[in-house]
């Protein structure tokens, strides 16, 4: 079968495919954003997480050729930013909005500084399972080419789900979340349960960013990441802070993404910076139709800055 | 004389704490730089020599600066009803957008003309881009945060499509533009100074906003509704109308930073607008403690800083994003520092009242 028989039918399978490329970023940083919420901190430097974790990725990658320690040092990176995070916030008066703001400045900054020299050379990449291989058709032979951090994700979006819900550590972060005071009287350690819950976040995030780097679109550059890392966390309210609604929402987002690649594979060229603008207008009308002025949202942590 | 010691304690603080946060967050900043093998103290210098040290350099200071106290407001404005927007970038770059296509349309009347509409509409375009998020806010209940954030990937994503599509100038091959307003149409320097009028039109912003924000009626309603909106609703204040009405202002400030970058430096708009000008001003306004007059003087502070980056670069060898790591050092401890308020009011009463 040659590739141009598929046609515009190309367009649903390269949606398809690119929903599952494009995903992961948003579904790592989700899953982190989801933890930190669910403890009652909002991290909104998360966008500087994937920035940063995916120049460390790439930078050890190239450095050590094994793409599996870049990935470990992005999720380091991430992690640090995360306990920075942490460590300003569990100040009294700080607003934990406002220093998400800086950290995003903050984590780019640090990127582009030790990054300028990893532009050019090519690191190794992350490998991808095939599970087209049965197909003759190339097209769909490249859709379900699903690279190993999304099957990972996959699998820690339902043990973060079960995590919370059923295990003690889990009813800790959401008390915490909830009610200060009660997790206070309970005698949970509230500030160092924020504190895991954030860098833990930061870690999901920056493996994200090195999902970037070293897998799709496979390489650094500074104009890397266009807000991925924040519309994960709109994606979080959207999907009433459970992990496996992130997982859906994420693929949702991952799909709107493909849109513009995909009609430009097809030859539809008009309007390419428009189809890019695809998720964040997505993001706008889907907090539109789930936000209300007058009820809090299901699932949203009490203790949660962002909703009061 | 109780209350004018405290007075002057409260006084004393909001100039004292800033600028502690600004003087650790340069020693931090030093530190990491001597990390990495370079003399902070040669570097500090040479920002000093590329912010201040001349009059060429003044002048480029002041070319920053007065975006950044335009786009400052954005998010000081909306502060003042407890808001965070962070949508200057947006709203910078939908003004500008606006404003040179305004300059296309009417480009064969008179110069003054021209320019009236170019800015206006840029005021008007900036206005409703954070109008939106305003109603966004208040009627649907989104997060007015992030709703901004996203709006800034919008319009730069519409600038992109304009800019290499419908309304690309043929003649602009390496980066895609929209057709030149003209030399003509162009917002000059201010007679003198060898600055560019969009200095006169930062600093007006900020006073006649101060003025509005502290000074009347209006502004005492808006601030109220920002520190107790329960309260606001209960004794019967339009708290939705205020919301657009602050929030449109602040977009009309972001949105007459991109009518000048458009008017008086490209002739055109093209990408280089989104210059970061929009997330250095959310910067200013915090560190101004979203008071629009204290944005002066932030303003001229972080436009110095962000001149002297070509310079690092020459001398020092330094990546431009070294100016950005100091810029979030800078908002990191501006944001920290917010924990020390009230300590010092707290100690001047414990001592009188041994």
């Amino acid at each position: 079968m040659n590739d141009s028989a598929l046609g515009w039918w190309g367009v649903p399978l390269a949606i398809l495919g690119g929903a599952i490329r494009a995903s992961t970023p948003y579904l790592f940083v989700s899953l982190g954003e989801c933890l930190t919420e669910k403890s009652g901190r909002i991290n909104l430097g998360l966008e500087g997480n994937l920035v940063l974790g995916a120049m460390s990725a790439y930078a050890v990658s190239y450095l050590s050729g094994s793409p599996w320690l870049g990935v470990l040092a992005a999720g380091a990176a991430g992690m640090l930013l995360g306990m920075l995070h942490a460590w300003l916030c569990s100040y009294p008066k700080v607003n934990d909005i406002a220093v998400g703001i800086a950290l995003m400045m903050f984590g780019a900054g640090i990127a582009f500084f030790f990054g300028k020299p990893y532009i050019q050379p090519a690191a190794p990449h992350l490998p991808a399972i095939s599970f087209g291989a049965w197909s003759g058709s190339a097209q769909v032979r490249s859709a379900l080419e699903i690279n190993v951090l999304f099957v990972i994700g996959l699998g820690i979006a339902p043990l973060l789900s079960w995590f919370l819900s059923n295990t003690r550590w889990g009813l800790m972060v959401r008390t915490v979340g909830d009610s200060r005071d009660a997790a206070g009287a309970l005698g949970f350690p509230v500030n160092s349960v924020r504190a895991v819950a954030t860098m833990t976040g930061g870690f999901l995030a920056g493996v994200g960013g090195a999902f970037l780097s070293l897998y799709y679109p496979g390489s650094w550059n500074e104009g890397l990441s266009s807000g991925q890392g924040l519309i994960a966390v709109a994606l979080v309210v959207f999907a009433h802070w459970q992990p496996m609604r992130c997982l859906y929402a994420a693929l949702l987002f991952g799909g709107a993404g493909a849109l513009g690649p995909a009609l430009q594979s097809v030859g539809v060229t008009g309007g390419y910076y428009l189809f890019n603008a695809a998720p964040y207008v997505l993001t706008l009308l889907l907090m539109m139709a789930t936000c209300s002025p007058e009820r809090t949202l299901s699932g949203i942590p009490g203790e949660l800055s962002i909703t009061k | 004389m109780k209350a004018l010691v405290t007075a002057a304690a409260v006084a004393f603080e909001n100039l004292l704490i800033p600028i502690c946060a600004l003087l650790a967050s340069l020693l931090l900043f030093g530190m990491f730089l001597a990390c990495l093998g370079n003399d902070p103290f040669e570097v500090f210098h040479t920002m000093y020599r590329g912010g201040f040290g001349s009059l060429f350099s003044w002048r480029n200071t002041l070319e920053r600066a007065a975006p950044l106290m335009l786009t400052a407001l954005c998010t000081a404005l909306p502060a003042q009803l407890g808001l965070i927007v962070i949508g200057g970038e947006g709203a910078l770059v939908a003004g500008g957008l606006v404003a040179a296509m305004t300059g296309l349309v009417c480009g064969s009347f008179a110069p003054w003309f021209v320019l009236l509409a170019m800015l206006a509409a840029a005021i008007v375009a900036g206005g409703c881009w954070i109008a939106m998020t305003g109603w966004l806010k208040y009627y649907r209940g989104v997060n007015e945060t992030i709703a901004s954030l996203l709006f800034n990937y919008i319009a730069i994503a519409l600038l992109n499509h304009l800019v290499t599509g419908p309304l690309r100038d043929p003649q602009s091959l390496n980066k895609p533009s929209t057709p030149p307003i003209g030399n003509a149409n162009m917002l000059g320097d201010m007679p003198g100074l060898g600055v560019h009028w969009g200095l006169m039109f930062g600093l007006s912003a900020c006073i006649v906003f101060y003025v509005i924000f502290f000074r009347t009626t209006f502004g005492f309603a808006v601030r109220i509704a920002g520190g107790n909106l329960r309260a606001a609703k209960i004794v019967g204040l339009p708290v939705g109308r205020l919301t657009l009405i602050t929030c449109f202002a602040g977009g009309a400030a972001a949105g007459l930073a991109g009518g000048i970058e458009v008017a008086a430096i490209h002739g055109t708009a093209n990408a280089t607008l989104a210059a970061g000008y929009g997330y250095a001003g959310i910067l200013v306004a915090f560190l101004a403690r979203q008071n629009p007059l204290a944005v002066i003087p932030v303003a001229l502070i972080l436009g110095g800083i962000n001149a002297s980056a070509g310079l690092l670069q020459r001398t020092h060898h330094l990546p431009d994003a070294a100016v950005q790591i100091l810029q979030g050092m800078i908002f990191m401890m501006v944001l920290f520092s917010e924990t020390y308020y009230g300590r010092l009011q707290a100690l001047f009463e414990s001592r009188r009242a041994a």
